[in-house]
């Protein structure tokens, strides 16, 4: 079974979803940092690869993107740094990232390698749904992988119903109209756009991103979905002290159950 | 506009041959989505017509001549046509877009006007429609171009525009189109971007490919007016995204006796590290929402270009373009800083027309192209050098 649908098997709420930039602060964190979330309590780990042209993100993970890349982070770097990862991670792990990279590594090759590595999924924002279809889904499912699509306040009904049946492993909920890590806190707007979800009765699990910060906005979001992501948040943590020690303070404070 | 067919523009699935399509992240998509099913039928509404041939004619100024260069004629041993794009308001073709986009914003119902600038030339020509109009306008232009290019961030001031530095990445045009790309995430219901080129995510490259067709439209009644025929044995346009040389050479992608001739910035020389020449240097990818030809690293990140001229100075050139290079229907010739230079003095002494350093890169890869006496050549000449002065002075070689 793909651990991702293991871990949702497993834990039925509440789950916790980080995302942190590959080869920040300090080139060869990667797979520390992918420790150190496994250990501290995240239940999934999602692994952005940088590019030079990140059109969605904010200034967090586009920053985090650049240093990486001055550090001298490639795809080649990354799976050779991810080599052991089962070794010594359990939770999923999936790689988040933009299409460009993937196409001149070799969109195959690059799937073979997350197969070889223990990646269990791809987020490739800008992979359009037509293409995927035509060209990459038997590539995908031949590696065993899960392509995770996004929706958001704006995604009309009927691309939610057609991005649920190609969905696999769960559905990342944009919380609102931004890029990531722009807004602070939840709105009632988002909370209507939330519940809408929430009783649309979809096939696949979700996970709400964008803007999740804290132990009150993971727990505000989690009261709608499976359990939410952060990001940006984690990004800012890491910069500042990325010792394993930290890492599992912070999670365990997002994770606690409000008081 | 008239309606062209050819196996050279985009395909029902928003592709040039395998180039194009709409690369984008979910949050842009209802934007891009929203333009893709209505770009065509506002567009060919009477009224939209109307109105868009009417601000063409009165406001652009146009029909942009088409000018016979005698001396220039002599000089390169052949019958060569200047399109006068230079002519237009506001000093280049790019108006031809962005009056067409404004009418579009304005259909559509959007409260602002977003774009990208490198040169200024789009921004000035973006901040122009939105004044005319009274919409809110507000211009992502790289911070080092900001610098580059004073006098045109003070043009769009004193439109009305807000000009917002790009301070992420090489703060240059790519980085600008990345913050307005952002901007337009952030703001999905109420902005319309205007992208200046014939590149982003389908529809944009067709629908920008379809306002600059004027160019060619009226150049094959002014060659037949002058000629007796409407088909020059060449087409000679530079390509920054390409939507100069796009409306050029629109009307005759089907004539295959017509030789299209698209001009890319060399800029110090292709093994330099320091050009912009994308067919040259550049390989597939994707960049800004469309699958084309990318200037980039072995690990897929983008690289820097590099040209004299800030209107060239882009790592990619438009899908229609790509297409036209794979198929080779298309012959693209580099020309580089020194070059270009050269012309845009040759030009001034022997026409009396300063153009844009961009054109200039059209002019000299006249002599680059084998022409024969009797043959009929048009150079669309895409802007003025007025912008360029600076870049003029500094060359100092007149
Ligand atoms: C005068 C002029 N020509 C050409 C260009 C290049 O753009 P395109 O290739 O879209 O025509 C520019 C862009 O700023 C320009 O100002």
């Amino acid at each position: 079974m793909n651990r991702i649908d293991q871990a949702f098997l497993d834990k039925k709420e509440r789950l916790l979803n980080v995302y942190y930039t590959a080869g920040f602060p300090n080139l060869e964190d990667t797979l520390d940092i992918a420790k150190a979330l496994d250990a501290g309590g995240a239940d999934l780990i999602e692994i952005g690869l940088p590019f030079s042209d990140p059109v969605a993100d904010g200034p967090t993970i586009q920053e985090s993107s650049t240093k990486a890349l001055a550090n001298g982070m490639t795809l080649n770097k990354l799976f050779s740094q991810l080599q052991d990862l089962r070794e010594h991670v359990e939770v999923p792990v999936l790689l988040m990232g933009y299409i460009n990279p993937v196409l001149q590594y070799g969109f195959e090759k690059f799937c073979a390698k997350c197969a070889e590595v223990g990646i269990d999924g791809l987020i490739l924002p800008d992979l359009p749904m037509y293409e995927y279809e035509e060209l990459y889904k038997d590539v995908l499912e031949k590696y065993g992988l899960y392509n995770v699509f996004l929706i958001t306040p704006q995604t009309s009904d009927e691309r939610i119903q057609k991005i649920d049946e190609l969905s696999k492993g769960f559905i990342y909920m944009v919380s609102s109209a931004s890029t990531t890590g722009a807004k602070k806190g939840i709105s009632s707007e988002q909370i209507n756009y939330f519940q809408k979800i929430k009783s649309a009765n979809l096939r696949n699990k979700r996970l709400i991103g964008f803007g999740i910060s804290d132990n009150e906005s993971f727990s505000k979001a989690c009261e709608y979905a499976d359990g939410a992501i952060i990001g940006s948040a984690f990004i800012k943590l890491v910069e500042q002290d990325s010792s394993a020690e930290n890492i599992k303070n912070y999670i365990q404070g997002v994770k606690s159950p409000l008081s | 506009m008239s309606e062209v067919k050819s196996k050279y523009l985009v395909d029902e699935r928003g592709y040039f041959g395998k180039f194009g399509g709409a690369y984008i992240p979910e949050m842009l998509y209802p934007n891009v989505e929203e333009l893709r099913r209505s770009y065509l039928e506002i567009m060919g509404s009477p009224a939209f017509k109307a109105d868009f041939d009417h601000l063409l004619k009165d406001f652009v100024g146009r029909p942009t001549p088409l000018y016979f260069a005698g001396r220039l004629s002599e000089t390169f041993g052949a019958n060569i046509y200047l399109k006068r794009e230079d002519l237009c308001h506001t000093g280049a073709h790019k108006v031809n877009n962005t009056v067409g986009q404004i009418l579009l914003a304005q259909a559509l119902g959007k409260k602002r006007v977003i774009a990208e600038t490198g040169a200024g030339q789009h921004g000035v020509a973006t901040a122009t429609v939105c004044a005319l109009m009274g919409i809110d306008c507000i211009i992502y232009m790289g911070e080092i171009d900001m610098a580059r290019q004073k006098p045109n961030v003070e043009r769009m001031k004193i439109l009305g525009a807000e000009v917002r530095p790009a301070t992420s990445g090489s703060k240059t045009l790519k980085d600008a189109t990345n913050e307005a790309m952002r901007h337009w995430i952030n703001n999905p219901q109420d902005t319309h971007y205007i992208i200046g080129s014939v590149v982003g995510p389908h529809p944009y490259p067709d629908m920008v490919a379809r306002f600059q067709s004027v160019i060619s439209e009226e150049i094959k009644w002014q060659l037949k007016e002058k000629e007796g025929k409407e088909n020059p044995d060449h087409v000679f346009a530079c390509v920054g995204g390409g939507s100069n040389a796009a409306g050029a050479y629109y009307h005759y992608l089907d004539a295959e006796e017509v030789n299209l001739v698209a001009v890319e910035a060399s800029g110090l020389g292709n093994n330099t590290g320091k050009s912009a020449a994308t067919t040259a240097l550049g390989r597939e990818g994707v960049l800004h929402g469309s699958r084309t030809l990318l200037m980039q690293t072995d690990d897929g990140q983008v690289v820097e270009p590099y040209s004299i001229s800030a209107g060239l100075d882009y790592p990619g050139i438009g899908p229609f373009h790509a297409h036209l290079f794979d198929s080779g229907r298309g012959q693209f010739v580099g020309v580089t800083d020194e070059e270009a230079m050269n012309a845009g003095v040759l030009l001034s002494r022997l026409e009396g027309i300063i153009p844009a350093v961009e054109s200039a890169h059209a002019i000299s890869a006249l002599g680059k192209v084998k022409l024969k006496e009797t043959d009929i050549v048009v150079v669309n000449l895409s802007g003025r050098g007025d912008k360029d002065l600076e870049t003029y002075i500094k060359w100092g070689k007149y």
